[in-house]
């Protein structure tokens, strides 16, 4: 069996499986096509005006993009949590759900990059940021760290589910050598896309509510609370509209990996306040911003309060074991206390980091239309790249898609 | 006093429009008016307006044939990008004449001109042959597309220089005459009022910039109030250099902390790492009147900016490189604001630093900034 006419065989099949689906598929994905296409329109006007047409300012330098951004490296990382058990301690059981969860780390990989391109002001000379062509400003530059980890990451998170479909779809084994070594390293790569993340911010004294060390923590425990709740809900879409059965003990796993980093999160969430608001000193002013409101502006006390509140609320659910064991009732913990973080990470992490500003003023942001559309539209993207995946990597770990020579 | 701002209006004193300015600037048209009385006090006999220095030279110099062009370009760097540039110039060229039947020979040269540029390296690295020409293509676009010419230099850091700046908060007032000066000299987006000095507006008997008010629209000075300029400070340790991806921004030898605007990418890492609110993002394409051009530039200093690229105070490189003053510093009419060289003992800077009782800004964070405040 030669590699080459599998590899096309491969690809052809695969164009086959996301081309044919039943209704309800391909009004999904005529959906997010739609989405998307309003995107590229608010990604247009933006590209002809400039960044003027968002909410930021220079008081107020990053916004709704980054704080995408952010969430969803966490996302992307939170697939480890899978990847971990199934391969190394042969724990059978969620090998089902771990392909879902790198499909997942890709798509979200994929919604990175993208938020960090629609943010840049010349996204055509970010080929400066190529090493070689362009220069790295490596080591010194935390971002181009993170350029580093986030594509290295893509890159297994790719590979390592492309050789394992691939040998199922010739009908082999894949082999334990090949693939083992790069999902050790994917683990380790998993935290340290996130933690260089953190120290994105946490590197910057100029901006005191970044400048902690309990950022880069933080963001594990609410990444591995949040990404594992959207596999936990994605699973249960894919057992509704599938044939590929994941088990209840599966999903009752994933909700404990859930449980534990939300009550972590939640203990560190309360750390943080203590510090802030105990002693506060003029670099609790953001926090005070945040949760109080500051010389009369008040514009993320709705965002952080709900937060809170559905953060709060999802965990005591899934603490309760009787609660947790319900599927129905997990899912809808495992959807609030996804969103509460996305708000909690995003609006409520990165906004006040600049506000207020250097000399203590005070400019508020609100995101506008455009940052909206192109928001949505990424989102999208992301949804249509993680069920393409899906509608490939099933039909083969089921068996049904082969090769077969001609 | 609204008739002798209508008459100033007309002398062009004022040039940017006042209902703009005074929506987003905090230009206020009595402060503006009592500066330029200031100003003809303290100045004497020299020139009471303040005003651009003029463009070294107006006569245009024969623009360079399109051969002579095509002869004198540089093949030599990065081979491997000049190729691409080359191929996909060829291609873009091609799609623009088939595209544009009206497209005569300025429209195409400047198209390649741009190709050109897009492909060029960071200032940094560039030879002095890269560096002559790229000024050559921009002085040359500028030509092109304005009927006028510009002067751009890459003069380098001089050996034995380090510049340095003190600020005397006894003296200022708030006229905000270095604001208007800064504007005129360094070609800034007048679109939406872009400014590199902030006044902050403190209440006697404190000084916490929390309370301040650093964009106030009243007449200056208040009484009970003093007034503190912040702009770039020009840190020895500049956290917005480390944060920076691709080494768009470095600090120079004689200390100023440059962009490459051709390199920047946009991330504005930087402006979110500097704790003294210096930097400015273009967040649209910079509008700057043509006749108010400044024609004098330097390719680190304030020549015309895009859409997507951070710029910032740069001691006003292209008037400090010649051995003059910012224009911040020209245009104060109290003479708060002092310049110099630091590595020269005889150096005013060097005086105010031995026997004024100086202090600096957020001196906790480490940056080292090489600007300095003291009161009489």
């Amino acid at each position: 069996m030669k590699t080459f006419p599998v590899l096309i065989g491969f690809f052809k099949d695969g164009l086959s499986s996301v081309t044919h689906g039943r209704l309800a598929y391909h009004l999904w994905m005529a959906a997010l096509t739609f989405v998307m296409l309003f995107g590229v329109y608010a990604y247009s006007v933006q590209l002809n005006e400039g960044l003027v047409v968002t909410g930021m300012s220079d008081r107020v330098s990053w916004g709704l993009y980054i704080s995408n951004f952010t969430f969803l490296v966490g996302v992307a990382a939170a697939a480890v949590m899978l990847v971990l058990p199934a391969y190394i301690l042969k724990d059978f059981d969620f090998s089902r759900a771990v392909l879902i969860g790198e499909g997942l780390a890709v798509a979200a990989l994929i919604m990175c990059l993208a938020f960090v391109t629609v943010d840049l002001g010349g996204p055509a000379r970010a080929w400066h940021l190529i090493p070689i062509i362009g220069v790295f400003n490596w080591p010194s530059s935390m971002l181009a760290w993170d350029v580093i980890v986030l594509n290295g990451y893509l890159f297994l998170n790719l590979t390592i589910p492309f050789y394992i479909l691939f040998a199922h779809y010739r009908g082999k084994e894949p082999n334990k050598n090949v693939y083992l070594p790069g999902i050790v390293l994917s683990v380790f790569w998993a935290v340290a896309i996130h933690l260089v993340t953190a120290f994105l911010y946490a590197g910057l004294p100029s901006r005191p509510f970044w400048n902690s060390s309990l950022l880069g923590p933080r963001f594990l425990a609410s990444a591995f609370a949040a990404g594992p709740a959207l596999i936990i809900i994605t699973l249960g879409v894919i057992r509704k509209f599938t044939d590929y059965w994941v088990e209840d003990v599966t999903i009752g796993k994933i909700a404990m990996v859930v449980t534990v980093a939300a009550q972590i999160n939640l203990v560190m969430l309360g750390s943080e306040i203590f510090k802030e608001f105990y002693a506060p000193t003029h670099h609790s002013q953001s926090a005070v911003y945040l949760f109080f409101g500051l010389d009369g502006h008040t514009g993320l006390i709705p965002w952080i309060w709900t937060a809170i509140i559905m953060n709060v609320v999802a965990t005591a659910v899934l603490t309760i074991h009787r609660l947790r064991k319900n599927l129905s009732l997990l899912y809808i913990a495992c959807g609030t206390l996804f969103i509460a973080i996305w708000i909690e990470k995003g609006m409520g992490l990165i906004i006040p980091g600049f506000i207020p500003g250097p000399w203590g003023k005070v400019v508020e942001y609100t995101p506008t239309w455009v940052e909206l559309g192109v928001t949505a539209g990424i989102w999208a993207m992301g949804l249509f790249i993680f069920t393409m995946l899906v509608k490939i990597a099933i039909p083969i770990e089921m068996g049904r898609v082969r090769y077969r020579e001609k | 006093m609204k008739e002798r701002v209508e008459e100033m209006l007309a002398e062009n004193i004022l040039k940017v429009d006042l209902e703009d300015a005074g929506a987003s600037t905090g230009f206020e048209s009595e402060g503006n008016l009592l500066s330029v009385l200031m100003w003809s006090r303290f100045n004497g006999d020299e020139n009471p307006k303040p005003s651009c220095p003029l463009p070294s030279r107006d006569v245009p110099s024969p623009p360079p044939t399109v051969a002579d062009q095509e002869m004198k370009r540089q093949v030599d760097r990065r081979s491997a990008m000049k190729s691409i540039a080359a191929g996909l110039f060829a291609g873009f060229g091609l799609m623009q004449t088939a595209c544009n039947p009206l497209a005569d020979d300025e429209k195409s040269e400047i198209s390649r001109l741009n190709w050109e540029e897009y492909f060029k390296g960071n200032f940094r690295l560039m030879s002095e042959e890269e560096k002559a020409a790229t000024v050559r293509r921009i002085e040359r676009r500028y030509q092109l597309q304005n009927k006028n010419t510009i002067k751009v230099s890459t003069a380098a850091a001089q050996p034995g220089v380090l510049y340095g700046y003190a600020f005397n908060i006894s003296k200022c007032r708030g006229y905000m005459d270095c604001v208007r000066g800064c504007i005129k000299e360094n070609n800034q987006d007048r679109k939406s009022g872009m400014q590199y000095i902030r006044i902050h507006e403190h209440k006697k008997g404190q000084i916490n910039f929390e309370h301040a008010q650093d964009d106030f629209f009243h007449e200056v000075p208040v009484e009970g109030h003093f007034y503190i300029g912040t702009q770039c400070f020009q840190c020895e340790n500049p956290p917005c250099v480390d944060v920076c991806p691709v080494q768009a921004t470095w600090k120079e030898t004689d200390g100023i902390v440059v962009v490459d605007y051709d390199w920047c990418i946009g991330c504005r890492y930087c402006e979110a790492a500097c704790p003294y609110d210096a930097r400015r993002f273009n967040w649209h394409d910079p509008v700057v009147p043509k006749e108010e051009v400044n024609h004098n530039q330097h390719y680190l200093g304030n020549r015309l900016r895009k859409k997507g690229v951070m710029e910032k105070c740069t001691f006003c490189i292209q008037r400090s490189r010649q051995g003059k003053n910012p224009a911040c510093v020209e245009a104060c009419p109290t003479g708060a604001r002092i310049f110099g060289n630091l590595l020269d003992p005889d150096s005013e800077i060097r005086w105010i630093l031995k026997n004024k009782k100086v202090f600096r800004l957020k001196e906790d964070l480490g940056t080292e900034p090489k600007f300095w405040y003291f009161m009489d």
